[in-house]
């Protein structure tokens, strides 16, 4: 039984995250941890949710698996729906061909049924790897405002960073003139947050002719919007100036992180207008010891702490014992960082131990050298663990 | 072997009544982040009930909220799940008291129907005055295999502590049956078992003594079922180890939410593998520890923001504590805020509560400052 809906949502969600290194050897990137008691996808999918957004496709391709369990029937994100509600939309062999998904278009394409299924006027896509709190609903009020075929969510980037985005130049009214694909001289700052809405049937037309084309590389930001462009198609391009943080790196993700601390946070999340909903465990309240300091900190249910945490994100469940000291780090649910260690600039994985007096990584190390502990190491007592060092799950 | 559950959401509410004049004793905020019929729920879900009628009678709003469908508790279920027994009134009887209920017996007899109509062999039934993690399922095998029509759990007086005549005295002889039941007296000494008001009884058999009360006006299940029958029926007690709390005043509520500060307690409440306490989940964001914050010695859940100093404190879900302000051996209900330059001392505040900056607010462990649900200071 399907009802018809104005617009559904598809989430990208296959990407390797080869450059998380450790964090992503065992997990999609969207299911990577992120501040203290979320997932990245969390953001995307609560976003939905909050801009009333009901039916979601999640596109997973690469290490599924926990994924596929972490969002399991949508219930945390109220998607368990008898009318829409969120799928997990993995490839799959098909009469005629059985493919992975060979590009982001590709992988809408081969999911047309599912799409059909809700017969929507507009088809909002994502991705599952940024962290942000948009509301889509005004996007989508100004892509219909428009009357854009194609609606591009653009933020104002630096200019020295211009050039690692899919970079837009519009006209006065926000029309997309020109798309360059990270430019070496970018000729504008407003950058692709890999956000769009498209007029549903206008783009099951662009992206039929894009599967007939066979050197095409089936990709949203190389192939479709390039050759909309070219078809004279009305792209608009919706500014957006919240936070907002693609976390593809080891360094990004520490630094989106560690946008949640400070007197006036860039990342807010203590809004109870916009929740961001996760999945998680029954744990205590944190239990904060006699022998505790934790300064400029962001720390979740289940942590119990003794020793001392500055400036950093401790996830739920996590043990901090007396003479240990956390700084500057992210540590992820269920680690345990025991007596007398130290850890600095460093993101720790989810169950991870770090023995007794061992020290990870580096005070006040350049910023390009975080070590990652990866879930489920075991550092030894006294170990020293470099600055930048990347310690894989076995 | 399946067994369903029964919760009495209201008995006891007269004991606490600060806390209980919007709600009932179910949903009196507890450690941070739970209500108080969280234990009972998730005592009755670990052991495998996945069908619960919770009794109520007056001021059960807030509990309806805090349960809605059931499903943080994994008891929205198609089959079973949770049932919603309110008093049962109608156009005719609402003028006066035929609907509602005030005692154990009667809120039973209310539902007689609920209790009919389940296939389950026996019925858990616990009370929602009490904290503790306590593993059901081995009461229930040990009251399948004594053959017992009822089993109670009890608890040794001295480690209950304040024990008075609401608690009932479980005497037994050797091998564990019960051969009298009565008021607590001040003669009951520490070693006496007390009732810690879960038990486990047999469906049919309390179909039967439902009906016997129908026909006679029984009103009290303890003096009129229990203690009339003690000689006849098979009646057994089953004592509870680990940590178990009643609350029996607002200093006790006090004392209770304090002891939640000993790592031992916590761990025997909280810590049990594979039977964690459930509770509405509520999607708060991570707690702030600000720059200049010092917390020692506290429970913080989820969502708070603090700036200030917090000693061998509560602190619920959503609180703020400006700066300058020194928060000690109290508990803060969720979404309280303390203003700046505050100094709170044996202090609980129920839920929205509001500090204003500079004030000096100070109780006593053996009578804390209360300050009511929405109330300003």
């Amino acid at each position: 039984m399907f009802k018809k809906k104005e617009c559904i949502a598809m989430i990208l969600a296959g990407g390797q995250g080869s450059r998380l290194y450790a964090l992503t050897s065992r997990l999609a990137k969207p299911a990577v941890s992120f501040g203290g008691k979320y997932r990245i996808i969390d953001f995307t999918l609560s976003n939905c949710v909050n801009s009333g957004i009901d039916t979601v496709g999640v596109l997973t391709q690469y290490q599924p698996l926990l994924l596929n369990d972490y969002i399991g029937n949508g219930l945390p994100w109220d998607l368990d729906r008898t009318f829409g509600g969120v799928k997990i939309l993995p490839p799959y062999q098909g009469r005629g061909s059985a493919d992975w998904y060979s590009g982001t278009a590709n992988a809408i394409w081969q999911n047309r049924d599912f799409i059909a299924r809700y017969s929507p006027d507009y088809l909002l896509v994502l991705s599952g790897d940024h962290i942000y709190r948009m509301n889509y609903a005004k996007m989508l009020a100004y892509h219909r405002r428009s009357g854009a075929d194609c609606t591009i969510a653009v933020i104002d980037v630096p200019l020295e960073e211009a050039s690692r985005f899919g970079i837009m130049s519009t006209d006065g009214d926000g029309r997309i003139v020109k798309f360059s694909e990270k430019p070496k001289v970018p000729e504008s700052t407003l950058a692709s947050m890999g956000i769009y809405i498209f007029n549903t049937r206008m783009l099951l037309d662009s992206l039929a002719a894009d599967e007939r084309d066979p050197t095409s590389s089936n990709d949203f930001g190389k192939n479709i919007i390039p050759s909309m462009l070219s078809q004279g198609k009305k792209l608009f391009a919706y500014r957006f100036d919240g936070y907002w943080k693609d976390v593809g790196t080891v360094r990004s993700l520490w630094e989106a992180n560690m946008d949640m601390l400070g007197e006036d946070p860039p990342l807010r999340l203590n809004d109870d207008s916009w929740r961001i909903y996760s999945r998680h465990e029954a744990a205590a309240p944190q239990y904060i010891g006699k022998t505790a300091s934790v300064s400029n900190s962001s720390v979740t249910e289940g942590c119990e702490i003794f020793g001392e945490v500055i400036n950093s994100v401790l996830g739920s469940g996590v043990t901090v014992e007396a003479g240990a000291s956390v700084r500057d780090s992210v540590i992820m649910s269920r680690a345990v960082i025991r007596a007398g260690a130290t850890v600095d600039r460093a993101i720790v994985d989810d169950g991870a131990v770090i023995g007794a007096r061992a020290v990870v990584g580096r005070r006040n190390a350049p910023d390009c050298d975080i070590a990652v502990i990866g879930a489920g190491v075991r550092v030894v007592d006294d170990e020293a663990v470099e600055p930048g060092a990347m310690m894989y799950p076995d | 072997m399946k067994a369903a559950g029964l919760v009495f959401s209201h008995l006891h509410d007269d004991i606490v009544p600060e806390l209980t004049k919007y709600r009932t004793m179910a949903s009196v905020p507890f450690g941070g982040r739970y209500r108080l019929i969280d234990f009972t729920l998730s005592n009755m879900v670990n052991a495998g009930i996945d069908k619960v009628g919770i009794i109520t009678n007056y001021n059960y709003r807030s509990l309806l909220d805090h349960i809605g469908t059931g499903k943080d508790w994994d008891l929205a279920r198609r089959s079973g799940g949770i049932k919603l027994l309110s008093p049962f009134i109608t156009a005719y009887n609402a003028g006066g008291v035929a609907g509602v209920y005030s005692t154990r017996l009667e809120a039973m007899l209310s539902s007689v129907n609920f209790i009919s109509e389940c296939s389950e062999d026996v019925v858990v039934c616990s009370d929602c005055d009490i904290i503790c993690n306590i593993d059901l399922s081995q009461v229930i095998a040990y009251h399948l295999s004594s053959g017992a029509d009822i089993t109670l759990v009890t608890k040794r007086s001295g480690d209950v502590g304040n024990v008075t005549s609401r608690h009932s005295a479980v005497i037994c002889d050797g091998d564990g049956r019960i051969t009298d039941v009565h008021a607590c007296t001040p003669d009951d000494g520490p070693d006496t078992a007390i009732c810690t008001n879960i038990m486990v009884i047999s469906r049919a058999y309390l179909l039967s003594v439902l009906g016997d009360a129908a026909a006679y006006g029984y009103t009290s299940f303890f003096r009129d079922i229990m203690s009339r029958n003690v000689g006849r029926a098979n009646y057994r007690a089953f004592p509870l180890d680990g940590f178990y709390a009643i609350i029996n005043s607002m200093a006790g509520y006090f004392e209770c939410s304090m002891s939640l500060l000993d790592g031992s307690v916590r761990r025997e409440l909280f810590g049990i593998e594979g039977r964690p306490v459930y509770t509405k989940v509520r999607n708060s964001a991570p707690s702030l520890f600000l720059p200049g914050s010092s917390v020692t010695n506290s429970l913080v859940a989820d969502g708070c923001v603090i700036e200030g100093e917090v000693r061998n404190s509560v602190i619920f879900r959503g609180v703020r504590i400006a700066r300058g302000t020194r928060v000690e051996n109290s508990v803060i209900m969720q979404d309280g805020i303390i203003g700046g330059g505050c100094s709170l001392n044996c202090v609980v505040a129920d839920k929205n509560a509001v500090v204003r900056d500079g004030r000096v607010l100070s109780g006593h462990s053996t009578m804390p400052f209360f300050i009511g649900k929405g109330i300003m200071v």
